[in-house]
């Protein structure tokens, strides 16, 4: 995703910050990988339905704007760490979704051969060291990612993604705390999308906005409209220059919100058919996003049904190329426990 | 040529050990509550902060679960962390980040990832800490697939498996009794390691299998010493790893003295001595038993602070004495 443009058109300078920041090419395939999220979750939630993936998964449909701003000025070697509802977050920095269905279907093509499933889903390749089962697992640890990158000098900065409801976990104080004293390449990114899992914000968190909580470490606190790209990108991009120039840790909020249920359980009874059905007609942030990107120009009709069409093929392949992996054998159960040692 | 072997207590073995692994790897550095210019709660990183500098040995704030989730998180990108939590006691407030991060992240993971994180847990009772800062936890992490954990009982084996663990590359659980801190030893100089995974036969002995942990071995030492004096012979086996255990060096011992009696200063039940009990049970040496298995274990109570009440409630070297001469006996 890095790479930015620095050829700024003189006709977009009143554009919002990622039309003059990144070129035509660069902004369609964003489009492409926010459709790309949205379909391998669709994907996913019917071959989950048709019995093909067993467990549960936790789908980040309408989120899809806040993965992809945030991982934008991202290189491959910086880092995140991920959530149970991931699958965005490791689609934008960079994962093969063939290989994320191989692992919700547990074969051993999959990112982590069939042990991990949608919630442990990671591609370290990429920089994605893992969505996490427990909700402020994986704060702490960007922390020591990003410890590592100082000590080491390799200038990697690190993503901590984490929902809501993680903001009400004493790992998330402590992690914000000590990113802060050791002014640490870390960028918090809270994707507050209004409940953890049934109890909203307004009833489980003390303060109004979550990054509010950054005055508490001295940090900067950005709140952004998750469903909006370029907001997000924006954001991202003013946290990645401060964590690179060793100025230390920002927390983003990125209000956004969630068409699915918590997970695949959920009934939806704590909120309203309206709610929900607003944030899908009205604040959708694919289609946001294509309407920004048709109105300055950067894509015509013919453009976007070519990338629903590879999408649409992407995903196929993909699916197929999971079906048709092998699974693990039961003999192996114990491997990966333990480091093999010669 | 042998290195030279010095008398050092079992904090100093530790230093040493941590400092050599400082200087042999840069990628090792300490975190923990207070072990820089105040060198730690039981002073065994000492003066390592003006060697090492306050960027290799890391004053954390008073933060269990961030603390060990940042050592983790540096484990798996790269650095060899050790950190010290200031009691074991506390780890429970870090239980999430040792149990489900630190042991799962290799398997979650498909082997994409190691977790070579060391952590340091000052254990035991005896210091009049009362219930909150003298538990033997070990039992705890022990039980989880991923982890190592280790409870050396001497200043040699401290230092040698404390490098073994540095050089592991996986998550490795170091419990240290806060009573073995002062205790003296023969400790070479430089590098050497003692193998995580081997249990140590202390004492050859043809009457009775003893299996201890930690400052047990000590006491069954001693135990064993009185008993010599009215013919009885005790084998005292220092277990010393409790994942992944050395069965074999166990069931050998068995098999040679037909009798076994696991000590150990963790709460009796659910314990190390259940577990070694029942391995033993399920093994060729059960039939080489000619009576019960005894465990001596901690009392079913947190411990107390009163200086009788606790020494009371885990086992001191008259209860070997007696349990190991009623054993051979046949008194049981």
């Amino acid at each position: 995703m890095a790479g930015a443009s620095k050829a700024v058109n003189d006709s977009r300078a009143n554009l919002p910050f990622v039309y003059r920041q990144y070129n035509a090419e660069q902004l369609r395939n964003v489009l492409y990988k926010m459709y790309l999220i949205r379909r391998f979750e669709e994907g996913a939630e019917e071959c989950y339905t048709r019995g093909l993936i067993h467990g549960t998964m936790h789908l980040s449909i309408g989120q899809e704007a806040s993965a992809m701003g945030i991982c934008m000025p991202l290189s491959e070697d910086d880092q995140i760490t991920s959530t149970h509802r991931g699958h965005g977050h490791c689609i934008a920095k960079g994962a093969e979704v063939k290989r994320m269905f191989a692992e919700f279907f547990g074969k051993t093509t999959g990112y982590c051969k069939g042990r991990g499933g949608s919630m442990h889903i990671a591609d370290v390749g990429k920089g994605n060291l893992g969505a996490n089962g427990i909700v402020g697992g994986g704060i702490p640890i960007a922390v020591g990612a990003a410890l590592s990158s100082k000590m080491m000098k390799t200038g990697k900065v690190v993503v901590s993604f984490f929902g809501d409801g993680a903001n009400n976990e004493g790992a998330f104080h402590e992690a914000l705390n000590m990113a802060a004293i050791w002014k640490l390449p870390v960028i918090f990114v809270c994707e507050n999308n209004g409940y953890g899992m049934s109890t909203s914000t307004a009833r489980s968190t003390a303060v109004k906005n979550i990054a509010e909580r950054a005055a508490a470490y001295s940090m900067p606190g950005v709140i952004v409209n998750g469903n909006i790209f370029s907001e997000v990108a924006e954001a991202s991009n003013k946290a990645v220059e401060r964590a690179r120039a060793g100025e230390g840790p920002t927390l983003i909020e990125s209000k956004t919100y969630r068409h699915r249920g918590h997970s695949k359980s959920d009934r939806n009874r704590y909120r309203s058919k309206e709610e929900i059905e607003d944030w899908m007609s009205n604040r959708d942030p694919i289609t946001l996003f294509e309407s920004e990107l048709r109105e300055f120009g950067f894509i015509d009709d013919k453009g976007i049904e070519a990338i629903r069409g590879a999408v649409a093929q992407e995903i196929a392949d993909g699916i197929e190329f999971a079906k048709a992996s092998p699974s693990p054998d039961v003999r192996d159960t114990g491997d990966y426990v333990y480091t093999e040692q010669a | 040529m042998d290195a030279m072997v010095r008398e050092l207590s079992y904090a100093q073995a530790i230093q040493e050990a941590m400092a050599i692994a400082m200087d042999m790897d840069e990628r090792v550095f300490l975190m923990g509550e207070d072990i820089g210019v105040y060198g730690g709660a039981f002073q065994v990183t000492g003066d390592l902060v003006d060697r090492f500098g306050t960027e290799r040995v890391i004053d954390t704030p008073i933060s269990e679960l961030g603390g060990a989730g940042v050592a983790v998180g540096a484990a798996l990108t790269g650095m060899r962390p050790i950190f010290e939590f200031q009691f074991s006691d506390f780890a429970t407030l870090a239980m999430e980040q040792i149990v489900n991060q630190a042991a799962k992240m290799r398997f979650m993971l498909g082997g994409e990832v190691s977790v070579p994180v060391v952590m340091r847990f000052p254990a035991g009772s005896g210091t009049g800490a009362a219930a909150q800062h003298s538990q033997s936890l070990e039992a705890w992490l022990g039980h989880v697939p991923g982890l190592k954990v280790i409870q050396p009982a001497t200043p040699y084996d401290a230092k040698g498996m404390l490098l073994a663990a540095v050089a592991d590359p996986d998550p490795v659980m170091i419990f240290e009794h806060k009573l073995l801190y002062k205790m003296k030893g023969p400790v070479p100089e430089g590098f050497y390691t003692v193998p995580i995974g081997k249990a140590d036969v202390r004492r050859e002995g043809r009457d009775l299998t003893v299996v201890a942990t930690s400052i047990m071995v000590h006491k069954a030492l001693d135990a064993a010493a009185a008993l010599e004096a009215e013919g009885i012979d005790i084998e005292v086996v220092d277990l010393r790893t409790i994942r992944p255990m050395d069965k074999q060096t166990v069931i050998d011992s068995v098999k040679k003295t037909s009798r076994l009696m696991c000590v150990y200063e963790a709460v009796k039940t659910l314990g190390i001595g259940a577990e070694v009990s029942a391995m033993i049970a399920e093994s060729e040496a059960f039939d080489y038993l000619d009576a019960p298995i005894v465990r001596l274990g901690g009392a079913e109570t947190p411990i107390p602070y009163n200086p009788e009440l606790e020494k009371a409630v885990v086992p001191q070297v008259p209860d070997i004495i007696a349990a190991a001469r009623d054993l051979v006996r046949g008194v049981r």
